[in-house]
């Protein structure tokens, strides 16, 4: 197990500083440009994916173990949020027989 | 080391491909590959704990979460919904914008120091464990408050309500 990793440490921090920003710029033009609502909160969920990989990556990289427990308390968080945004959408569902995004824009007045 | 680089590419494939594909299930199962892309880059940096609940709770719990609601909801392909391709293109634009504003600014820090475990059992659950129930309690026990919460909530809001008050 040792071997395996340090033979597998070694990337740059910089590396993944951009393979995080990369997958959450992904996340951001899924927001943008999707409309169904379901694939906007996978987005969402794709966005703090990448910034808990790149909280436990720095706590690797600092030998600090307060960033895992931060990233657990993320998860902990992303199952609640998922949780009452699929509530959400299955009420939208039911009003307005739609899971298009542009029907929510009733809510503005 | 290489290996990094192989999963790198395939989650950003694959992130790409749950928001390019028109069908929302296959987007659903795209990001299932892709959390699990995830998993392996944490068992790269050995962080065990968070490898084994990144694979249960995304995974198993929020995905099983996702594909329910979209088999609930009856969708098919005819009722999807689509954006013109000049917002498309805009978007795409945009979030290029941010990748390239950060990798600018990375440019700027210049130290790139490889990423080397000090400690090669901080991410075991032993030590995270410890870590938690020391230091962490507090925030711990209130995200216990929060969980229950969301499921008061989540039961409120999806039941099905008839009668008007």
């Amino acid at each position: 197990m040792e071997t395996v990793v340090t033979n597998l440490q070694g990337v740059p921090i910089n590396h993944y500083i951009l393979f995080c920003s990369i997958i959450f710029a992904i996340g951001v033009i899924g927001v943008l440009i999707r409309r169904n609502v379901i694939v906007i909160m996978m987005s969402v969920e794709l966005m703090l994916n990448s910034v808990n990989l790149l909280l436990a990556a720095f706590s690797a990289y600092k030998g600090d173990a307060s960033g895992q427990v931060f990233v657990f308390f993320v998860m902990a968080l992303a199952a609640a949020e998922v949780a009452v945004g699929l509530a959400i959408i299955v009420m939208v569902y039911r009003n307005t027989r739609s899971v298009d995004i542009n029907a929510l824009s009733r809510l503005k007045w | 080391m290489s290996v990094f680089y192989f999963v790198a590419f395939l989650s950003i494939f694959f992130a790409l491909m749950t928001i390019f594909t028109k069908n929302a299930v296959h987007s659903v199962l795209y990001l299932v590959i892709t959390f699990f892309t995830f998993t392996i880059h944490y068992i790269l940096l050995n962080a065990q704990f968070l490898a084994v609940v990144n694979f249960i709770v995304y995974m198993g719990a929020i995905m099983v979460l996702f594909l329910f609601v979209l088999m609930l909801l009856n969708l098919n392909k005819d009722t999807e919904p689509l954006k013109s391709n000049l917002i498309k293109i805009i978007g795409v634009i945009a979030g290029l914008c941010l990748v390239v504003t950060i990798a600018g600014s990375l440019k700027l820090l210049e130290t790139s120091n490889p990423v080397v475990l000090k400690d090669p059992g901080i991410g075991l659950v032993s030590n995270l464990g410890k870590v938690l129930f020391s230091e962490f309690l507090l925030p711990f026990e209130i995200s216990s408050i929060l969980l229950l919460t969301a499921m008061v909530g989540a039961v409120l809001l999806a039941k099905n309500e008839t009668k008007k008050i």
